[in-house]
């Protein structure tokens, strides 16, 4: 068996793949949960997106809505912590002043969101154009605020923990990793999974799903049988940012317990290719999500330890910024092999003019 | 037709049109600057620390003005901190007119600078004509690489230029981060930093720090102007921008044009990134990096996408990033600050029937008139062949 | 129903001195209008009459300025559409109102779904009640169909249905059988005469006046937003009110003269053509215009018309055959070269193809010859020879503009369209090609185009028409080639060809009527 295996990796070129492919069925296992971990912002980010524009509205400011929900996530932590305590009430190393803090996250989701929405639905702005402007405002202002704070250096509410199964499950043979990567994860994490599966049954069998994607389709049509466009684009693109949101908590009250500046680095853009590639589907968008998120994964798993043989070789000569750059990279090239074949709502990004009830 | 106008009454008028143009930029501004004092005394109260000032707004404007024109000194720093908005914003407007959003001005910013710098290194012996030409001309070539990109893959595939140039943005500190860390490494220094440009550098004509790049940038200015409104190509720009169907029915390429125009934005910002390397910084370190690009985006659209009102509106911003650094000094007001702003101003402009609705404004021309199409292509619409 | 005593019941629907004011126009003066339980009632008006304004007051899309609505002879106040449908009141709309992506089933159930539980959609429940609703009125549809690969027959069914499916009591139709043949429209009145029997009252919104005597019990004649009259169609026939709907003695037809054609123009043979999603759409097309004549293609919409054209102009490469101008092979060409070698081209969609709606009418009126001496040196523009050149243009097609400088965008419709027509046809044409030239335009535009055809074709151009109006291409053809399904399936002459034969010949090719639900060329 090694001999056969030593005989495919010594085949030119080949043989590279060969080894690839080796050094993948090796450290799947060990990256499994970091893949779910890095598609998480990814995904949520990519939901808010298929959310959004199911129901017409291009959103390019979900960027801002994560970097200010990471942000407020964060120092809403940091301001309830020394008023609640940091007693652990429940799984996942919850405490009160994490749950108020996330709570305050997706609220801070919400309102930007609401500025999104009225600009792009009510003032029939260019959607482009308001998604950039609340993207430089969210990254000014949270950057703003930080400076401020971190002038104070204060302790923050500190982060999620992540669920540890029993050990038995983990060392099941061939499925023990999956396992691994679907529950070894915090709350964030876990919810992502739950959030896809229910928002895409939602999307195609509920009445809501069904007039969401009426308004992203035929605004006028969906009118004229009585169904209120404005309200429906103004819901639609709220709950979208609270996906957004939640992916931004994740960000500074799961992964990390703090914030820094620019911390969301494109996630939010990522997440729009994302939904691209998974033709504004949620189980799509997730799906995108994790072949991104598996790059920035394997990146790591390369940049620490390093494939023997030939394959290890040319992959040290690359500099270590290769990785770094390796999901965005990725990111244009799946974007521009897949989006021709793939086609948005027919009103994405058309404001939408009432019929004059004047 | 306006001969047998009395003179008062045509002055009235050219007011008139003046002010129906600079109105609404001018409210919004203002505006900006009453939120930014909100912020400024919120933050106040949100923040431990309990001190409370009413009037530290005022004192922060005051040093930021101070810091912007306070001197023959600070005024020169402005210009010099404007130079490269002007080229930013011309890139950025420059796309808007063919229906593109450039928000990869940064991107294409960076990698100008590392031609530049890379260049300029490596002529810094030589003939100071041939190194500044050379130099610069490597930046505006690198930046058009970096524009040519997403303009091909928007052309070819449909990928919309908003994700890929946001992609290649992060990709472009990657490469500069490897690039200066490795080749470019001046040796014998503990940090990763390039050796300095030599004859390279712009020679300073204003003041202890006013480089030639202001005068490059005032030039690309008319050339961009005179492109875009007397001859056939930026007809043809104007067109794919306006209606891309009516520009292949007359005859026009617009797949061409899209890349074309990504590669000349790409250009204009490449050649913004080589001014600033040449003309102040005189060397690069992996870090390098400014909010140029981005503000780019705030210059355009506040200057309308038109080249007079791109200097006008470049000046305001460099003028408050020039007086930022006091500002953070004096009154203690972090520069993210300006970022605040800067998003407050296009919040207040692209509302802006709203504004004039409340404000009653009557004959005031829309701001952003130009730039309401570019949603229309976005996610995948393959540019009409 | 064509009685005449008093009616028994109250009206079901009563309109009462509506009155809509927009700036600058009165759209609706003082209407009243009055339908009656099982009657099919017809508002009868040109284009921008006023009749749309009346029905989207009726349908709560407008708010009335003056006037009163009686719905059973209780005055009724409607807030929107969904008040509307609400009490019993539907609406098709001219641009039907379906999501082409969507099923049968789910363009039915929009807005009024059918509920297994407070959040899911009971489909099965749907399929059973629109399979049983349509056969009550004749017709089997398969609910699970996509409508975007419906023909625009059935796409006009399942618009019915889904009136049908809220309880419908009174049912606006709005110019219904604008793009049907002349076959499918009377399929659609046997089903309007059947909902009128079960005691449903219509409104039919129509221009056509054949079709108004045919289907209606009583017509309302409304003009400029007035009505000017009643009749019974016992009563009337199309002279009086053809005379009642424009204001002045009308000329149904322009008189087109004698054509003399001469050579072969333009040639094509054996063309294939795909659309934007890969699939055949013409499927070897043979035709020739000659010179000084019309060649009109009459074709329900979608049968590959739009593709053809585009082909012809150079905005579309063929996948086989050729097309040759003057002996000169023109198959591979650019627009540019068409344009170059003496193509004109009116486009069926001006606002996408014809005009840069934000750009001045002068630029527009140079938007191929741009490049050109005088209005280009080398690649500098000259503002001068292109604005002189526009006062020209500006005069001789009598286009309604202030200036050269205003933008397109700024113009009525009549105007937008005699700007694209004095671009094309101020010029040397070898060939001339139209595509719905007076889609949505007013009387006068109309006539004021043909004319201009007219004398083009006199001039020795040769003119391809192509148009889904009927009217039109028997109106102006010398010849008519009947498109259906990517192919010519006949060609007739223009002044004897037999209306009916053609409107069969654009359903159905020619071939047997295959029985059931049949589905369009798009599937």
């Amino acid at each position: 068996m090694d001999a056969l295996i030593q005989a495919l990796y010594s085949i030119p070129i080949a043989g590279l793949v060969f080894q690839f492919g080796g050094y993948l069925i090796a450290v799947l296992p060990n990256i499994a949960p970091g893949i779910l971990q890095a598609a998480t912002p990814i995904a949520l980010a990519a939901l808010c997106g298929v959310m959004c524009e199911r129901a017409g509205v291009v959103n390019i400011g979900i960027e801002g809505i994560m970097i200010s929900a990471a942000f407020v996530g964060w120092y809403a932590g940091v301001l309830v912590v020394p008023i609640l305590g940091s007693a652990v009430i429940g799984p996942f190393g919850m405490t009160p002043a994490l749950v108020v803090a996330l709570v305050a996250a997706l609220l801070s989701g919400v309102v930007i969101s609401w500025l999104h929405a009225w600009l792009s639905i009510s003032v029939r702005a260019d959607q482009i154009i308001s998604g950039t402007i609340i993207n430089i405002a969210a990254f000014g202002l949270t950057g703003y605020l930080n400076n401020l704070i971190s002038r104070t250096s204060p302790n923050g509410a500190g982060s999620f923990s992540q669920f540890r199964p029993p050990q038995a499950l983990l060392d099941l043979p061939v499925v023990g990793w999956i396992v691994g990567m679907f529950l070894s994860q915090g709350p964030i994490a876990m919810s992502v999974i739950v959030i896809v599966i229910i928002f895409q049954v939602l999307l195609f069998r509920s009445r809501w799903g069904l007039r969401s994607r009426a308004v992203g389709e035929h605004p006028r049509a969906a009118e004229t049988v009585g169904i209120d466009v404005i309200r429906v684009r103004y819901r639609n693109v709220l709950i979208g940012g609270l996906f957004a949101a939640l992916g931004g908590a994740y960000l500074s009250m799961e992964a990390t317990n703090s914030f820094q500046q620019g911390m969301t680095t494109g996630r939010g853009f990522i997440g729009l290719a994302a939904m691209i590639v998974g033709r504004w589907s949620p189980v799509g968008a997730f799906g995108a999500a994790l072949l991104f998120s598996s790059s920035t994964a394997l990146g790591n798993s390369i940049k620490f330890s390093l494939p023997s043989g030939d394959l290890g070789q040319i992959l040290s000569a690359l500099p270590d910024q290769f990785y770094d750059a390796l999901p965005y990279l990725l990111t244009i090239v799946i974007l521009a092999g897949v989006v021709g074949r793939s086609i948005p709502p027919a009103a994405d990004g058309q404001p939408y003019e009432r019929e004059a009830a004047t | 037709m306006t001969a047998r106008v009395p003179l008062p009454n045509r002055a009235r008028r050219l007011l008139g049109q003046i002010w129906a143009l600079i109105a609404l930029p001018l409210i919004s501004i203002l505006l900006a600057l009453v939120v930014g004092a909100f912020v400024i005394l919120a933050s106040q109260l949100v923040l431990p620390g309990g001190r409370f000032d009413l009037l530290l707004p005022l004192s922060a404007y005051a040093a930021l003005i101070e810091g912007a024109v306070g001197n023959f000194d600070a005024i020169v720093d402005t210009l010099v901190s404007t130079t490269p908005l002007v080229l930013g914003g011309l890139s950025v407007g420059l796309a808007f007119k063919a229906g593109l959003f450039n928000i990869g001005a940064q991107g294409q910013f960076l990698l100008g600078a590392l031609g530049s710098v890379a260049v300029g290194v490596g002529l810094a012996g030589a003939p100071p004509l041939i190194a500044i030409t050379l130099a610069l001309a490597a930046g505006m070539l690198a930046g058009a690489l970096w524009g040519f990109i997403p303009g091909l893959l928007k052309a070819v595939s449909g990928a919309h230029e908003v994700v890929v140039t946001i992609m290649l943005n992060y990709i472009a500190i990657a490469v500069i981060a490897a690039v200066v860390g490795g080749p470019l490494r001046q040796h014998g220094r503990p940090e990763a930093i390039t050796p300095d440009v030599g004859n390279a550098a712009l020679p300073v004509i204003i003041g202890h720090s006013g480089h030639a790049g202001i005068a490059l940038a005032l030039l690309a200015v008319a050339l961009i102007a005179f492109l875009l409104l007397r001859t056939t190509l930026g007809f043809e720009i104007r067109t794919v921008g306006a209606n891309p169907d009516a520009a292949r029915y007359a005859g026009m390429h617009p797949r061409l044009l899209t890349i074309l125009t990504m590669s000349l934005a790409g250009a204009l910002a490449g050649l913004a990134g080589g001014v600033v390397v040449l003309g102040v910084t005189h060397l690069m370190t992996p870090s390098f990096g400014t909010t140029v690009g981005f503000d780019s985006i705030a210059v355009a659209l506040l200057g309308r996408t038109n080249p007079i009102g791109i200097v006008a509106a470049a000046l305001l911003f460099g003028a408050l990033r020039a007086g930022a650094s006091l500002m953070q000094i004096k009154a203690g007001i972090p520069a993210e600050l300006i970022d605040v702003l800067q998003a407050t101003i296009l919040l207040f402009l692209v509302a802006n029937p709203v504004l004039r609705r409340v404000l009653k404004l009557r004959g005031v021309k829309p701001g952003l008139d130009t730039t309401d199409t570019i949603t229309r292509t976005y996610a995948g619409e393959v540019v009409a062949r | 129903m064509t009685t005449t005593e008093a009616p028994v019941h109250a009206p079901a629907l009563e309109m009462r001195g509506i009155t809509k004011r927009y700036p600058g126009v009165v759209a609706n003066d003082h209407i009243d209008l009055e339908v009656r339980p099982g009657e099919v009632h017809a508002l009868l008006g040109e284009n921008g009459a006023g009749k749309t304004t009346l029905m989207n007051i009726l349908y709560g899309l407008a708010r009335p300025d003056e006037g009163a609505i009686l719905l059973d002879g209780q005055e009724v106040h409607i807030a929107g559409p969904s008040d509307a449908i609400a009490r019993g009141i539907n609406m098709v709309h001219q641009h039907f109102m379906l999501v082409p992506v969507f099923s049968v089933a789910e363009n039915i159930l929009l807005g009024e779904e059918t509920m297994a539980g407070p959040i899911f959609l009971d489909r099965r429940e749907a399929r059973r009640r629109i399979v049983e609703l349509g056969r009550r009125f004749g017709f089997e549809i398969d609910p699970d169909a996509r409508v975007g690969s419906l023909s625009v027959g059935w796409q006009q069914r399942v618009e019915i249905l889904k009136a049908l499916y809220r309880d419908a009591r009174i049912l606006v139709l709005d110019e219904p059988t604008a793009v049907l043949t002349p076959q499918e429209t009377e399929e659609i009145f046997v089903v309007l005469r059947r909902l009128a029997d079960e005691g449903h009252s219509i409104v039919f919104i129509s221009h056509k006046l054949y079709e108004v005597l045919e289907i209606a019990d009583r017509i309302t004649v409304i003009r400029r937003g007035k009505v000017v009259g009643q009749r019974r169609p016992a009563e009337t026939d199309e002279d009086d009110l053809a005379e009642l709907m424009v204001g002045r003695e009308v000329q149904l037809t322009v008189d087109r003269g004698q054509s003399k054609p001469a050579g072969v123009v333009l040639s094509v043979d054996g063309l294939e053509v795909k659309d934007d999603r890969g699939s055949v759409v013409v499927r070897g097309v043979d035709l020739e215009v000659r010179s000084g004549e019309i060649l009109g293609v009459a074709g329900v919409a979608g049968n590959g018309q739009d593709e053809l054209v585009e082909a012809i102009v150079g905005l579309r490469r063929p996948s086989a055959g050729r097309i040759t101008l003057q002996g000169k092979d023109i198959t591979r060409a650019t627009p540019r070269e068409t344009n170059e070698s003496g193509v004109a081209y009116v486009p069926a969609d001006r606002h996408r193809f014809g005009l840069v709606l934000s750009f001045p009418v002068a630029d527009n009126l140079v938007l191929t010859d741009y490049y050109r001496r005088p209005y280009a040196r080398g690649f500098i523009r000259n503002d001068a020879a292109i604005e002189s050149t526009a006062e020209d243009r500006i005069r001789e097609y009598d286009v309604r503009t202030p200036s050269a400088k205003v933008r397109a965008g700024t113009l009525s419709g009549g105007n937008q369209q005699k700007l694209v027509v004095a671009r094309e046809f101020a010029r040397d044409l070898k060939l001339l090609v139209l595509d719905q030239p007076t889609r949505g335009l007013d009387v006068g535009s109309i006539e004021f185009i043909h004319r201009q055809a007219i004398a083009k074709r006199d001039a020795g151009t040769a003119t391809l028409l192509v148009s889904a109006e009927l009217d039109e291409i028997l109106e102006l053809s010398d010849r008519i080639a009947v498109m259906y399904r990517g192919r010519i399936v006949a060609v007739r002459d223009g002044r004897t060809a037999d209306k009916n034969e053609i409107g069969l010949l654009m359903a159905t090719g020619g071939e047997a009527r295959s029985s059931g639900a049949e589905t369009g060329p798009a599937a």
